[in-house]
């Protein structure tokens, strides 16, 4: 594809180069250790449901009982995996929106050793059995200190470059950056507080695991997709307003969902209302988001042929889209009633996490390695398998889980029926979810392969140099 | 840019925040701190809490929820699983354990329902035993092979030389202390 001729003036393209130099070394250490998660966490999601299958399988080794391996899993990815990526990314955006270079980076470098050094004690004390029993909160706390550390070096970088800025025009990415670095580390502390008790416990962990998602990775993700659309197809976002709706929307409605998780629970009435008020409202800023993503995309879906970043954006901008409506329909008292403590939040959490915010991690990173590796992909049959491996994978995955999961709620809604028929009845649908998941391992894998040819620039050298241009 | 001004924007995103914060923990925290335990619950014991921190160690939260709903939503109340459960009934616990998953029954109230120290030890060595279609995991790290049993050992079944561990005891004595079935004597929010 030709870019509009300003992109490719000699300034820019030696102006690039200079902030992606300062750029390389970090966001390659957060790149590379989030790799390293990717894996370690999808081998303890693929053993966690395979346990479901075989539940007499390496049946006598604490260390991978089920109970230990779910939230090693949920943490190694969240905490390791996507939030390494996600920052990595971050760095590397707000550079080059800011059009400066990375600053503090010998904090940069802290960070990552801190952060990863945090992830290893607790997932390794989660598998060790001292884990905190608490969803999202499970790492001890000398654990959690060293994440939320290593974040306010992370975020002391992102804010600083921002200060330094050499424009005057703060693109919609730059909102969401900003704003989740400063977000996160308030949510962060206060949900680690060994203060809590009871129901209000309940609360706060409900509170912190949906704004988990709600201030830190969904903003990565609306940051990536609102730059690499655009960026990709050659064209300025549909609209600006819209932008500034989905951006303030967003903030005020999404931290207000959390308690939905506890719905028909012991906790007052009143805040489950709200909760799912807030919930619904959250149609908003998603059809904000959604409205605009795709008139930028519509009429250019070629692109999506040739761009791995733009095929693998799209794909979780879309995901995006689903998930929210599905989280503001699945809020519903009616809807809480059947599916609440079944799979089909497991589905639903994966169409968040994974479809929407991993693929989006995915795109980006094809975009950015090249550009601080200075290298080619090489193998691009092997990106299309990558692709197709996760995408395919993923959407048996929800499909299985969601349904499996609403029939298991209705199963379960049913008195007379015996427990062991709701067992029998979700049997197949947790197996077809194990089959997902060796799929989306193999997809991983090649991606690990892929990547780490990219640190040792292996591989054949291809032509292009794509740091030279401005489109993918 | 539309914000007029760079600190409105970091205001508002801090306000956002904080708003969130004060409306679903703040004012729940407040109204909730000052519930006393209902009458009919009293704290666990050394051993339960030992029994509850194996319960956390091997993660059956994520099976398991605590939580009983009212009439009219789910079917807890004709599956005899216990009356709602209400704020009171949680004071001591510490963390929360409420769940988000039943892939296994909810237990908030298995002490009153199935109090068989046989039965529970039976199942936590393998569940299958008992429930053949049970996709529970085993527990056998909680029990140990003895040539001899004491008197003081707990075997599974009688003349088996596999003995329940302090561990699996303590488990055990937390699943008994789980019976929340006293009547609610002070309303709740
Ligand atoms: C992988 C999910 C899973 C985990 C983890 C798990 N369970 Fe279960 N549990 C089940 C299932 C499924 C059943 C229903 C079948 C059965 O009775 O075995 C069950 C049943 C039970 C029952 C009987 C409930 C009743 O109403 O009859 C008890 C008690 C129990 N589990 C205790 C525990 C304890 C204690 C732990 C942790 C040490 C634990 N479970 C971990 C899945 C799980």
């Amino acid at each position: 594809m030709k870019a509009p001729p300003l992109e490719q003036s000699p300034e820019l393209v030696s102006l690039r180069r200079v902030l992606d130099e300062s750029a390389a070394v970090p966001v390659l250490l957060f790149f590379a250790t989030g790799v390293l998660w990717l894996l370690a966490g999808t081998v303890f999601g693929l053993l966690t449901s395979l346990k479901f299958d075989m539940p007499d399988w390496l049946a006598a080794i604490p260390a991978l009982t089920f109970g230990r391996l779910r939230p090693a899993h949920l943490n190694a990815v969240n905490y390791g995996w996507a939030s390494l990526a996600g920052a990595g990314c971050l760095l590397w955006l707000t550079s080059r929106l800011c059009m400066t270079p990375v600053r503090l980076r010998g904090g940069l470098i802290a960070s990552v050793i801190l952060w990863n050094l945090g992830v290893l004690y607790g997932t390794g004390a989660v598998l060790l059995g001292y884990g905190g029993s608490v969803e999202w909160l499970e790492y001890p706390l000398p654990a959690a200190a060293m994440i939320g550390a290593a974040f306010l070096l992370f975020a002391a970088s992102i804010l600083q470059t921002f200060r330094m800025r050499s424009v005057q025009h703060l693109y919609v990415s730059l909102w969401y950056t900003v704003a989740c670095v400063v977000w996160f580390p308030f949510l962060y502390v206060a949900a680690n507080l060994p203060i809590y008790s009871g129901v209000v416990h309940g609360a706060v962990n409900w509170w912190y695991g949906h704004n988990a998602l709600a201030v830190w990775f969904t903003p990565i993700g609306l940051a990536l997709a609102y730059y690499f659309i655009p960026k990709v197809i050659g064209r300025p976002i549909y609209s600006y307003y819209l932008s500034l709706l989905g951006f303030w929307s967003f903030a005020l409605f999404y931290n207000w969902n959390g308690i939905h998780h506890l719905v028909g629970g012991p906790v007052p009435n009143w805040l489950q209302t709200i909760s799912i008020i807030a919930s619904v409202l959250m149609v908003i800023p998603v059809m904000a988001v959604a409205v605009n993503h795709h008139l930028t995309t519509v009429g250019h879906f070629r692109h999506l042929r040739s761009s791995p970043t733009l095929r693998f954006t799209v794909f979780g901008a879309m995901c995006y889209t689903a998930v929210s409506f599905q989280g503001s329909l699945e809020s519903l008292r009616g809807m809480q009633e059947v599916v609440h403590f079944t799979h089909y939040t497991v589905g639903h959490a994966h169409l968040g996490v994974y479809a929407f915010l991993t693929m989006i991690l995915f795109g980006a990173m094809y975009y950015i390695t090249p550009r601080v590796a200075r290298w080619n992909w090489p193998h691009p049959g092997l990106i299309k398998l990558h692709f197709w491996l996760t995408a395919g994978g993923i959407s048996i995955y929800v499909i299985a889980m969601c349904t499996g999961g609403i029939l298991q709620g209705y199963a379960m809604n049913e008195s007379v029926r015996p427990f062991a028929q709701v067992i029998d009845l979700t049997r197949p649908w947790l197996i077809a979810r194990s089959a997902s998941g060796i799929l989306i391992t193999g997809g991983h894998l090649v991606f690990a392969y892929l990547f780490a040819q990219m640190l040792i620039h292996a591989g054949p050298r291809r032509e292009t140099a794509p740091w030279e241009e401005a489109a993918a | 840019m539309l914000f007029i001004r760079l600190w409105m924007f970091f205001a508002g995103v801090l306000a956002t925040l904080f708003l969130g914060w004060a409306a679903l923990i703040g004012v729940p925290g407040v109204q909730l701190a000052s519930v006393p335990a209902q009458p009919g619950l009293r704290p666990y014991t050394y051993e339960e809490m030992h029994g509850r921190e194996i319960y956390m160690r091997e993660g059956c939260v994520y099976c398991h929820t605590q939580q009983t709903r009212p009439q009219g939503f789910g079917t807890d109340q004709k599956r005899m699983w216990g009356r709602p459960s209400v704020p009171g009934d949680y004071v001591y616990d510490r963390p929360h354990l409420l769940g988000t998953s039943r892939t296994g029954p909810d237990l908030l109230n298995i002490g009153a329902r199935q109090p068989s120290r046989d039965w529970h030890l039976a199942h936590l060595y393998n569940p299958r035993a008992v429930v053949p279609e049970s996709i529970m995991p085993r527990f056998p790290w909680l029990f140990e092979e003895k040539t001899g049993t004491g008197p003081q050992d707990v075997p599974l079944a009688p003349g088996s030389h596999i003995v329940a561990t302090r561990e699996a005891l303590d488990l055990y004595a937390y699943l008994l202390a789980l019976n929340r079935t006293y009547p609610v004597r002070r309303a709740e929010p």
